[in-house]
């Protein structure tokens, strides 16, 4: 199992993937998939109940509790804390009632619905510290992908593999293929005026398509993903899935190692020193400088930063985007790679490049009542909502109250901000974020998973049109006939004063207080 | 899980691409147990003003030439977007045994051999015979045999089916995924044990530490 004690294998390049498959490696039975340790187990009300159910039923234990965490996110309601504490939907109040039950008898620890670390099961994991380099992570949700802006290979489920997870701590699991995508920036990897995270990954699916990167382990590289902060590299990651790849990773570095010291799960970096410089022998006190201590945390860095891929590695498939020419995107269709820029038209017929993506965009223009050739911009907008595990982050919100800011909803547009955890709620908070939204007429929302998939209240009615910066923009996908528009944080705020899409590039900031 | 190795029916054509699994299951109904009824929901019923559903009429599975079909015909990245086996638990409660198309996304790929639906991938070209044929004709029957990997119909079609031999294994036997991997305790007990020394990579760290 252990590389360094394979001689040949040692100096072979291997990439970042392949170092953490092979530390997970448990056994490699001859003609079945590899067994594959799992670390981290993140756990939610909505795949998990059949699973802790099959437990019981086969009299199995949950191998390893102190590798699960739990959390309700994708029900819980955001108008209230009242409304969070009773929740008026019996069938959801009771799905969320089943998972503290079964965190009980398990042994799980279970961050709920008013605990100041409950949020959208991909937040959390990263708060907490929870999540590191390194690490298998998995979760009965897709957008688990979002993990591997950690160099951690991160990857959803369904409910039998969380069961089986749950039982053995590990997942047969097929060996995916390699797909590096080098994003290069301009000087020091800058992204241009407008530009975010999310405008790169959108312009990578429609670049290679909802199913571009199936069978994959995707990692971003290049200056322009070094470049990014934590929350930008987890946008990246978390819509890694909608490329149809099994997950997508990006290489630890300082960026990484400053988000994660003094996390209350990440390794201690002052007490506990775990080893020492010895002093070398027969040399005169002087010549030696004192020993050094070396804490957890030193020792997780150094084991960390040897992940990156190695120089000379190869990938299966590789890709490389030149970011400096991206601009601000917006999603047209029923699926996130119908995607185009601000400046551009919903496309005709004419650009489909294939009999099934005609059909595609056929239906697509009918569910959307979008006309081939309308200008991005001239297309109104009803509802805005601001938040999602990909993109209801710190950052997000101050990207978008920067925009708001003096400014007011445009009157007919209902907008909410739905903060992706109780953490960032309290940053912004304190940052004076709410009260700007507030008063420029936007909702301050409860943390969940919310309008992104609509199983909570907050969806969409038939027709509405709503520019999202979640994820997916499916048919029904935030409500019944509801169309959704992906966007940006910047882009959404933008279109939530004005009524349409606008370019953000143009943004005339109205800020008294110069934010 | 059932064994299962030929399958012998009539196939419902739903001749898209990129069927997500928000359609094939809407998410209001991820709360409850009992999903078959609510197999594409928003496609298979029309809505009034006040929200009361009628089924469509229009929309395959309410046509009743195929109201027996266990094979579901599809086009490509079938069972894309979220990771819920809810989507394979309706297809099953509806009564589908198989899907065929040119590709299906992994996660559901996953899911589905977990739940014993075969999964086969052909080409473009076969699938679109396939649909053609079972639209131009409810009664077009179609075979797949999962020991020959091959689907055959009634019509002297024949394709050939790749499938990964540990997971023909798994569908041709009924196996439980859990069991075998109990089998290996030793040597996950061993890994285990050294691995939790790792504590760069445990959850939580300052805990073991």
């Amino acid at each position: 199992m252990s590389t360094e004690s394979n001689p040949s294998q040692a100096l072979k390049p291997r990439t970042m993937f392949e170092k953490v498959w092979q530390q997970h490696v448990v056994v490699e039975p001859a003609g079945e998939p590899t067994i594959l340790y799992i670390d981290l187990q993140l756990v939610h009300e909505v795949t998990s109940p059949q699973a802790f159910e099959g437990l019981r039923l086969a009299n199995r234990p949950l191998r390893n509790p102190a590798r699960h965490i739990a959390t309700v996110d994708h029900n819980v309601p955001t108008t209230s804390v009242a409304d969070r504490l009773v929740i008026a939907d019996q069938v959801a109040s009771a799905q969320v009632n089943a998972l503290r039950k079964n965190c009980a008898e398990f042994g799980i620890e279970l961050f709920d619905v008013e605990d100041a670390e409950q949020g959208i099961v991909h937040m959390i994991g990263p708060e907490l510290g929870a999540t590191k380099p390194g690490m298998t992570i998995v979760c009965g949700d897709s957008h688990t992908s979002t993990h591997g802006a950690f160099g951690a290979l991160a990857f959803g489920i369904g409910t039998s593999e969380v069961e089986h997870v749950m039982a053995t701590q590990t997942l047969p699991q097929d060996k995916p293929k390699t797909f590096r995508i080098n994003v290069e920036g301009g000087v020091n990897g800058e992204l241009p005026y407008g530009v975010t995270a999310k405008d790169i990954i959108l312009d990578i699916i429609g670049r290679i398509g909802t199913d571009g990167a199936s069978g994959h382990v995707v990692e971003y590289a290049g200056s322009a993903i070094r470049a990014l902060s934590m929350e930008g590299r987890m946008t990246v990651c978390n819509m890694s899935i909608e490329a149809g790849a099994r997950a997508g990773m990006i290489a630890p570095d300082d960026t990484t190692f400053a988000y994660l010291k003094g996390r209350r799960f990440s390794p201690a970096y002052e007490k506990d020193p775990v080893g020492t410089v010895s002093a070398i022998p027969n040399y005169p006190d002087s010549f030696n400088p004192p020993p050094i201590s070396r804490s957890p945390w030193d020792l997780a860095v150094e084991q960390w930063s040897a992940l990156v891929t190695d120089l000379g590695a190869t990938f299966d498939r590789e890709l490389t985007i030149d970011a400096t020419k991206l601009a601000p995107n917006v999603t047209w269709g029923t699926s996130p790679g119908m995607v185009t820029t601000i400046d551009s038209a919903v496309p005709s017929l004419a650009d489909a490049k294939t009999d099934a993506d005609r059909k595609s965009f056929e239906r697509a223009f009918e569910y959307m009542d979008l006309k081939p050739g309308t200008p991005i911009k001239d297309i109104k907008i009803d509802a805005v909502f601001l938040g999602s595990c990909t993109n209801g982050r710190i950052e997000d919100l101050r990207a978008a109250a920067s925009i708001v800011d003096g400014y007011h909803v445009a009157k007919t547009v209902r907008a909410l901000v739905v903060p992706g955890s109780q953490a960032v709620k309290h940053q912004a908070e304190a940052e004076g974020l709410d009260l700007v939204f507030k008063s420029a007429g936007f909702e301050w929302r409860e943390p969940g998973c919310s309008m992104c998939l609509g199983m909570n209240p907050d969806i969409l009615s038939p027709g509405e049109r709503c520019a999202s910066t979640s994820n997916r923009n499916f048919e029904g996908r935030q409500g019944r006939g509801g169309r959704t528009h992906l966007l940006s944080p910047a882009m959404a705020a933008a279109a939530a004063i004005t009524g349409h899409f606008t370019d953000v590039r143009y943004w005339k900031f109205n800020s008294k207080e110069g934010r | 899980m059932t064994p299962i190795n030929t399958l012998t029916s009539t196939a419902a054509p739903l001749p898209l691409p990129n069927i997500d699994t928000d359609q094939i299951i809407p998410k209001q109904f991820l709360k409850r147990t009992g999903y078959g009824d609510f197999l594409f929901y928003d496609w298979r019923y029309n809505f009034d003003a006040a929200g009361h559903t009628t089924p469509n009429p229009d929309f395959v599975l309410n046509k009743p030439e195929y109201a027996h079909a266990e094979i579901l015909l599809a086009e490509r990245n079938f069972g894309c977007g979220s990771s819920r086996e809810h989507a394979a638990w309706a297809l099953n409660q509806f009564g589908f045994r198989a899907v065929i198309a040119p590709t299906f996304a992994d996660i559901f790929y996953s899911n589905a051999g977990k739940n014993g639906i075969i999964l086969c991938r052909l080409t473009d070209a076969e699938v679109e015979t396939l649909i053609q044929r079972s639209t131009a004709n409810p009664q077009h029957q179609i075979t797949i045999n999962l020991e020959q990997q091959t689907v055959t119909d009634d019509q002297g079609f024949q394709a050939h089916f790749d499938i990964d031999p540990f997971r023909k294994h798994c569908l041709l036997n009924g196996l439980d995924d859990i069991g075998l991997t109990l089998l290996h305790k030793d040597k996950l007990d061993a890994y285990e044990a050294k691995h939790n020394e790792e504590f760069w990579l445990a959850p939580k760290a300052q805990a073991t530490a």
